[in-house]
């Protein structure tokens, strides 16, 4: 890559003082923000994960360190039940609500969406603001929750009722911190419809913009619908813990050998819907913003037009659509009415059509053309190439009767995790890889990024994918002592291999944590246009200056123009006048 | 290019693979194979998780080979410039229409076995009661009357035996909390919901001893949730039933 440096880049920071930029109402300074706080959290919840890896390793083996750090919880370095409860609990909550969210949507969501559609900041500025400070506060409630008496919430990430409703008081911090958390995104998603609807750049029409864009609007679509619907829930279960409501609870309700006085009229399979019926669309929430970058980023080191751009876009529409009917694959087993699943097992299956089509049009991308296997562009193609395989394992899922055995397995397990590791969060790396420059205005260390990939790329295989032969012997999901049962006593092997890849992965991150603090300051200097690509943030440059662009673009074409036939550079930006002789649109 | 003449030896490479399954052998080591099939319909659910196995299996490897393929045929150093291809629909309808019948194709399959399994219940057969509790299996049969809740039911907690060739009918309700009822080698499963009854069928196809799991997470003693299935001939069971009615009387007659 050339280094085309921008004399007198212009530096966002300046002369503001520091409330101000504590409390800053700059989009980018906010993605900036969310990308602190949101790897801050994706490192604790990866260390709650290898502590979970170590138990079912070695089950009750002694970590004595540990016995220092959580003495409750490990006391002696011996794991009790209730800690491992909580871990799996923690990890799942933290991943899913402030990981993988807040990067996706809070970090390259609220920095990419502007500068793509040659805006100079999003809609409400003041309520992005508060949309961050939300969700750090929410961070913080369920962080606390581990000081709570009894421990951490130990319910699950789905704390299915009853048992959420008798958990200890954790619970309630739990429940606080999704609430928090969801008002967080609502904001963020109204936040990112107005702007792409109302603040476009001239000439910047719907189906000029990039997919990210189009998959970070169509996410907040997704986020407006299912946010809401989890938000009741949770007062519900809040009612029903602090009020005694019985919205869950049915009528005979024994808790160890006493009954609840209270109990009765409550459904427990309505939490499951309510909250599936936000579950699922979620997962589209953790995946399509990942699908649109690599679709940018494939499009970018192939040098060449997506393929089939509109077809992607129509793509993300059907998975948002489809990803409302089909809750009740969570629930194949759960006493639902059998021809209630049938009705779920096609909506699912025809889900999968859509998910198809983005990975062909992806493979179509690459085909013929002139590969640069950047960082970045490493990461992209791990994505696809693993979201493959959360896709596929996903039709066994579906496949109902298959479903009555694999349900509650590390199956689902496996899939869930080649889904949002494989895919979202290999998405979040490529992403990181590729936009940092534009960021900070520096270059990541490729030869760095290229070894962290192929580190964790493999490591993340290799804990991962034994995760479906363990599901294929049988062993449940969320269980502290699997050797306990005999059927399952010969997978301690695998599952110890396992276990070092886990750990392995999460030491390879420490690559990645280094090349990012001192890529800031020892990293190359970016210039505008590092990677040579078309769309808007690269027009301007590294980092933006505070309203984006010196003046606002006007755009004369789609995102991507690459390799267009008779022209001297390999790519043409959106909005630069057409070169002589030719007329795109 | 290199590819076409590696594709032999590729070819060679997987054929070899291949062969044990064509000549009807296991081709898959131990780790990869499912547990035995102790119910009846345990076959059906392993045949549809074999074939879509072998559907998706031929998809993984085309997908995952193109992507390898064209990433190391279209690499940068090879290639002077790349095509300009924005799309061509007939392309997009095949990839949306072919991978739409295969799925409506599973679908079908998946519902025939489903339906089987979960909405057709056999009239006659062994009738158990089980009641889930924080951490144990309660097991009810319902005695000479063949009715349940009344005196003369026979109790016993995580000891579940059955007849072999016989259909086997459970009613599963709970104390308390969600807990489901998992018996691996019978490849059937049924979560146990507090205010509801769920029902579920089997059959056994051999005599022996398995274990029952709880795979709905249940709190705190979630993991030793565990109960025991033996599986005898329907006179040893008959003979247990009748033995675990003594024992009951003589422990309510003091």
């Amino acid at each position: 890559m050339s280094h085309t440096d921008t004399a007198g880049t212009p530096r966002a920071r300046g002369h503001s003082s520091l409330p101000a930029r504590i409390f800053s109402r700059d989009h980018k300074v906010i993605a900036k923000q969310y990308l602190g706080l949101s790897l801050f959290m994706l490192t604790a919840g990866g260390c709650l994960a290898m502590l979970m890896r170590w138990q079912l390793a070695f089950p009750e083996r002694p970590l004595h360190w540990m016995a220092h750090i959580a003495p409750g919880g490990m006391p002696g370095g011996v794991m009790v039940p209730e800690f491992y409860n909580s871990l799996f609990t923690m990890h799942g909550t933290i991943m899913i609500f402030f990981a993988i969210m807040p990067l996706l949507i809070g970090a390259f969501g609220n920095f990419l969406v502007p500068l793509q559609i040659g805006a100079r900041d999003m809609s409400f500025p003041t309520l992005n603001m508060l949309s961050f400070w939300t969700a750090a506060l929410a961070a913080v409630v369920i962080l606390s929750s581990f000081l709570a008496t009894g421990g951490a919430p130990q319910s699950g990430w789905t704390s299915y009722v009853p048992l959420s409703v008798i958990a200890p008081p954790g619970q309630n911090l739990w429940l606080g911190a999704l609430l928090l958390s969801g008002v967080s995104s609502v904001l963020g998603a109204i936040n990112f419809i107005a702007t792409v609807i109302n603040r476009r750049a001239p000439g910047m029409r719907f189906f000029r913009m990039p997919l990210t864009t189009w998959a970070m609007f169509i996410d907040s679509i997704l986020i407006l619908f299912a946010i809401p619907v989890l938000s009741a829930a949770l007062i519900l279960l809040l009612c029903d813990r602090l009020l005694h409501t019985n919205f869950f609870l049915p009528a005979g309700e024994i808790i160890s050998g006493e009954a609840m006085k209270n109990a009765g009229g409550g459904q427990p399979l309505l939490w499951q819907h309510l909250f599936w019926f936000f579950g699922h669309p979620e997962v589209y929430i953790l995946i399509l913003p990942a699908m649109g970058m690599v679709s940018d980023i494939i499009s970018c080191f192939a040098r060449k037009p997506i393929f089939g751009y509109r077809a992607m876009v129509y793509a993300l529409w059907a998975i948002a659509g489809l990803g409302f009917i089909v809750w009740g694959h969570h629930m194949f087993q759960s006493g639902m009415n059998p021809y209630l699943g049938t009705a779920f097992m096609i909506s699912t299956m025809v889900i999968a059509v859509p998910s198809g089509v983005k990975v062909f049009n992806w493979l179509a991308t690459l085909w013929r053309g002139r590969i640069e296997l950047s960082a970045a562009m490493l990461n992209a193609l791990g994505f696809i190439a693993m979201f493959v395989i959360g896709g596929i394992s996903g039709i066994f899922l579906a496949a109902t009767p298959v479903d009555i055995y694999l349900h509650d397995t590390y199956f689902v397990v496996a899939h869930i995790h080649y889904v949002l590791f494989g895919g979202s969060l290999f998405g979040v790396f490529a992403g990181l890889y590729f936009w940092y420059p534009k960021m900070f205005g520096r270059q990541m260390s490729e030869r760095l990024g290229k070894i962290h990939f192929w580190l964790t790329f493999v490591f993340f295989n290799g804990v991962m994918f034994p995760m479906h032969l363990l599901g294929l012997k049988g062993m449940p999901r969320r269980i502290y002592d699997y050797t306990q049962y005999s059927f399952l006593k010969g997978l301690q092997p695998l599952n110890i291999f396992m276990t070092v890849c886990a750990w392995a992965l999460g030491l390879a991150q420490f690559i990645l944590i280094f090349n990012f603090f001192r890529s800031m300051r020892k990293g190359h200097r970016a210039g505008n246009n590092p990677w040579h690509a078309t769309s808007l943030e690269w027009q301007t440059s590294s980092p933006p200056p505070k309203e984006n662009f010196a003046a606002v673009p006007v755009v004369c074409r789609g995102a991507y123009e690459y390799s267009l036939p008779g022209m001297e550079a390999d790519f043409l930006p959106q909005n630069a006048a057409s070169p002589p002789g030719s007329s795109s649109s | 290019m290199s590819l076409r003449s590696r594709l032999p030896k590729l070819l060679a490479g997987a054929a070899i693979i291949m062969t044990p399954a064509l000549v009807g052998g296991d081709p898959l080591p131990a780790l990869f194979r499912l547990p035995e099939e102790a119910s009846t319909y345990a076959p059906r659910i392993d045949h549809l998780f074999h074939l879509i196995a072998w559907i998706t299996g031929v998809i993984f490897v085309l997908v995952e080979g193109a992507l390898v393929i064209f990433v190391v045929r279209f690499r940068a150093r090879n290639r002077k410039e790349a095509a300009y291809l924005p799309g061509n629909n007939r392309l997009e309808l095949i990839w949306t229409a072919v991978p739409l019948l295969i799925l409506a194709f599973l679908a079908i399959l998946s519902q025939k076995s489903w339906a089987y399994i979960k909405e057709q219940f056999p009239v006659q057969g062994v009738r158990v009661d089980i009641l889930a509790e924080q951490f144990d299996w309660n097991i009810r049969y319902p005695g000479p009357d063949g009715k349940f809740d009344t005196p003369d039911d026979i109790l016993t907690v995580n000891q579940m035996h059955i007849p072999v060739g016989v259909p086997v009918i459970v009613r599963l309700h709970s104390k308390d909390v969600i807990h489901s009822f998992f018996l691996p080698e019978f490849r059937i499963k049924q979560d146990v919901v507090p205010g509801l009854t769920t029902h579920l069928w089997f059959e056994a196809r051999r005599t022996g001893h398995f274990e029952i799991a709880c795979t709905q997470f249940c709190g705190l003693g979630h993991y030793r949730m565990r109960g025991y299935l033996t599986v005898e001939t329907p006179r040893q069971f008959q003979a247990w039933l009748a033995q675990t009615a003594a024992q009951e009387t003589r422990k309510a007659a003091p």
